[in-house]
């Protein structure tokens, strides 16, 4: 027998019978019919956040952390442009969510009414897709394409904007949930060409120099298995970029850490010298290749994606591979099984690869860059603050981050073994992602522990949810790599602008930050010394503040930079190595 | 290089919008556009006329392709094809130049479809060389109004585009 739901509850129902179990989302006139539907059920709970968006970054995270969709509710007008934001972030990094936006009546569109916003507009260039809901009885059916659109190809959000007359409680349709979806016009790839994968399986087993560059692209695609399987059976070396940390373990010796602008002297002289790079979910982002024109020349290009818009957009790959991933690598993986047929690697030339990249990695590793800290200027460092963090949560919690030096040397010092475990926004690049972002996953996992390091500078920009987090108790570790300053413009402004502080500096001006998280109930400490730092990470990480939220405002010394970093229109391997030479 | 690229949509509020911000988007470069149903009224048919090097003409095709809407992209320049576009041009027309417009028209195969004291309006309709030639022909003093259609095309032989 078929029920009889309005439009608002149609719109809830589907969602659960789609799995969802958490709407972030914020209310407002355009929404109020749905709102009351979700207050007559029990199934889905709704996340009262403070700005909407926030309630984007929530919905990100959650989707990160996990795969799945995550879903977002606000009303029209200015609810549906605050989330703006939130969505062109999810873009950018290809995240499922799917946002819902109320919007004006269908008989005052396109009047100006009170807060009316061509929503659908608004987002085109930042969503997968989009819908106007125009009969209520659709409801289910959008919901069914546009989740399905949003979690399959290459992910991304997708806007529903529904406006009020569609769900209006005293109208009331036949409840229809399609099985399936059907879409003529979309058939994402799975399997890569099978000539591509034998002509790349040669390629790769005839290289001396290859380099594999993983992206976030295998993370969305759960990939990473495959991958690891590959590269451990080549020995070969792997980079990851800033979205596709944990893709391969941080801690392995074939790991030569991220690459890019702030990536690693052995990762970027690897990708610079390689005579072949295969490249996984990436996109060789300008992060990535510095000048486009000097990256890689001696390298042939094997490019994996699941958008065959990603493949040659910006360095011309030669063989291009479209496909899953996933689906891909284990055709590899079966290819070279085939192709070697009980033979064993030859790996003479890659033992004398291995030799070059090793004495890179010694000469000017990681930590060349931290030889301030043991000269001893007493100030804390913000790469010691990261390892003292690491130690603590054993390398195994969720580290979500902002934007600005804090969220490079998380990247750079936090070692991730496991994908899913770093979430950060790599292509808007969004300060205030952070807290929001680590909320989402706290919900998803309401037992593991997820740590937020941030900015000053970025927290600020969303730390109204810190109210939100007393609503929901959510136990989530804030470190504030504090250096009151705007740390990254400031450094640029060091490096290209005679040192002249344009508007990056605040310091007389913070807040004191332990008291401010007293006020909204939470623990605060702060830590001006590693000693300091230790005691109150070792604290904040214990079974007393389990349950409690915590802030360490870590007063980290406001000069150190980031480094390396890519020299302006350079090579991958052109880079300033530290603040002296 | 001049690009002819037909284009199958889903005949949907909103779908051409987003082909056309997807070239501003993109910093793509559109010289005609044109659209309408096709016999089936479920799909549009896009005739688009672009310029780029190859790269950039896979790229387009890549990001249209990318439109959920989009149901298939070819590029007709590909292959043999044929283009048409309609122009109709309002010139003046004293009566001691009407005998020489005339003769134009009929060279281009025009057709004078309306007719003033001292205007014509002359339709046309032929690849866009051919129109332009026409103007030129005609010469831009003597025009008062060009509207033109933008491109049409379709493939020579029997290669068809359908679902
Ligand atoms: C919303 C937004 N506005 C501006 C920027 C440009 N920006 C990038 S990093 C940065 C400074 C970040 O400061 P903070 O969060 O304190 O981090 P720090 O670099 O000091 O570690 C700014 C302003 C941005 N990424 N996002
Ligand atoms: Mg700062």
């Amino acid at each position: 027998m078929t029920e009889m739901l309005s439009g608002g509850e149609m719109l809830i129902r589907a969602l659960h019978e789609e799995g969802v179990e958490y709407i972030f989302g914020y209310p407002g006139g355009a929404a109020l019919h749905i709102y009351d539907a979700i207050f007559k059920q029990q199934a889905i709970e709704h996340i009262l956040v403070r700005h909407e968006q926030a309630a984007t970054h929530m919905a990100d995270g959650y989707a990160r952390s996990t795969g799945r969709p995550g879903i977002v509710l606000v009303t029209s007008g200015p609810g549906a442009t605050n989330a703006i934001t939130g969505i062109a972030t999810a873009y950018m990094d290809s995240i499922p969510m799917v946002v819902i936006s109320g919007q004006v009546p269908h008989d005052v569109i396109g009047t100006d009414a009170f807060q009316e916003t061509d929503m659908i507009g608004v987002s085109r260039p930042v969503v997968k897709h989009s819908y106007l809901v125009e009969e209520a009885a659709r409801i289910p059916h959008i919901v069914k394409e546009a989740i399905y659109i949003a979690t399959s190809g290459r992910p991304g959000p997708v806007v529903i904007d529904i406006p009020k007359d569609t769900t209006d409680p005293n109208e009331l349709f036949e409840y229809d949930l399609p099985d399936s979806i059907e879409l003529r016009s979309y058939k994402p790839a799975i399997k890569g060409h099978v000539g591509q994968i034998r002509k790349a399986v040669r390629a790769l087993l005839e290289s001396k120099r290859p380099v594999i560059y993983v992206g976030g692209g295998v993370v969305q695609g759960n990939a990473s298995s495959e991958l690891c399987s590959l590269a451990h059976k080549l020995n070969y070396p792997v980079t990851n970029t800033l979205m596709g940390l944990g893709t391969f373990p941080g801690t392995d010796s074939q790991f030569l850490g991220m690459l890019g602008m702030h990536g690693t002297y052995e990762a970027n002289n690897a990708m610079h010298h390689a005579d072949l790079i295969l490249a996984v979910g990436a996109r060789f982002d300008d992060r990535v290749t510095n000048n486009p024109s000097k990256f890689c020349p001696d390298a042939t290009i094997v490019h994996i994606d699941v958008d065959p818009a990603s493949i040659s957009k910006v360095i011309a790959a030669d063989i291009p591979i479209v496909g899953q991933c996933k689906a891909v690598l284990a055709q590899m993986l079966k290819n070279l099984d085939e192709e070697l047929n009980g033979r064993e690697i030859d790996s003479e030339p890659i033992d004398a690869w291995w030799e070059q990249i090793d004495s890179w990695r010694e000469s000017f590793g990681l930590d060349h860059g931290l030889h301030k800290a043991e000269s001893g200027s007493g100030k804390l460092l913000p790469q010691q603050v990261i390892q003292v963090i690491y130690r603590a949560t054993e390398g195994k919690a969720y580290v979500t981050s902002d934007v600005g030096q804090h969220q490079m040397f998380a990247a750079q010092y936090y070692r991730f073994d496991q994908p899913r475990q770093w979430i950060n926004s790599g292509g808007l690049g969004t300060m205030g992602f952070g807290l929001p972002s680590a909320m989402g996953v706290q919900f998803a996992h309401p037992h593991s522990t997820v740590v937020c390091i941030t900015g000053e500078g970025s927290f600020m920009m969303n730390m109204q949810e810190l109210s939100t987090c007393s609503q929901y108790s959510l136990p989530i570790k804030i470190v504030n790599l504090n250096n009151q300053a705007l740390g990254m413009v400031k450094q640029w402004q060091d490096m290209q602008y005679g040192g002249r502080h344009s508007h990056s500096t605040y310091a007389d001006s913070l807040p004191d930050f332990v008291d401010l998280i007293n006020s909204f109930g939470h623990v605060g400490f702060r830590a001006e010394t590693l000693p300091e730092l230790e005691e109150a990470v070792e604290l904040a990480f214990s079974d007393k503040h389990r349950s409690d939220l915590v802030f360490i405002d870590a007063l980290i010394d406001p000069d150190e930079h980031i480094y390396p970093m890519f020299v302006r229109g350079g090579a991958v391997n052109e880079m300033v190595l530290n603040k002296y030479d | 290089m001049r690009h002819l690229l037909s284009v199958l949509l889903e005949n949907e509020a909103g779908a051409l919008s987003r082909v056309i911000g997807l070239f501003a988007q993109r910093d793509f470069n559109i010289e005609t556009l044109t659209a309408a149903p096709t016999e089936d009224e479920t799909l549009s048919r896009l005739t688009l006329v672009t310029t780029g090097d190859d790269r950039t003409i896979e790229q387009i095709t890549k990001h249209l392709n990318r439109l959920i809407e989009v149901v298939k992209v070819i590029d007709l320049t590909d292959n043999e094809h044929i283009e048409r576009e309609l122009m109709l041009v309002k010139v003046r027309a004293e009566a001691d130049a009407r005998t020489e417009i005339k003769r134009t028209c009929d060279i281009f195969r025009g057709q004078i479809v309306d007719v003033t004291v001292n205007t014509y309006t002359v339709q046309l309709i032929g690849p866009t060389d051919k129109l332009l030639a026409f103007i030129e022909a005609i010469g831009t003093s003597r025009i008062l109004e060009v509207v033109r259609s933008g491109v049409s095309g379709i493939s020579r032989g029997t290669k068809v585009l359908s679902v």
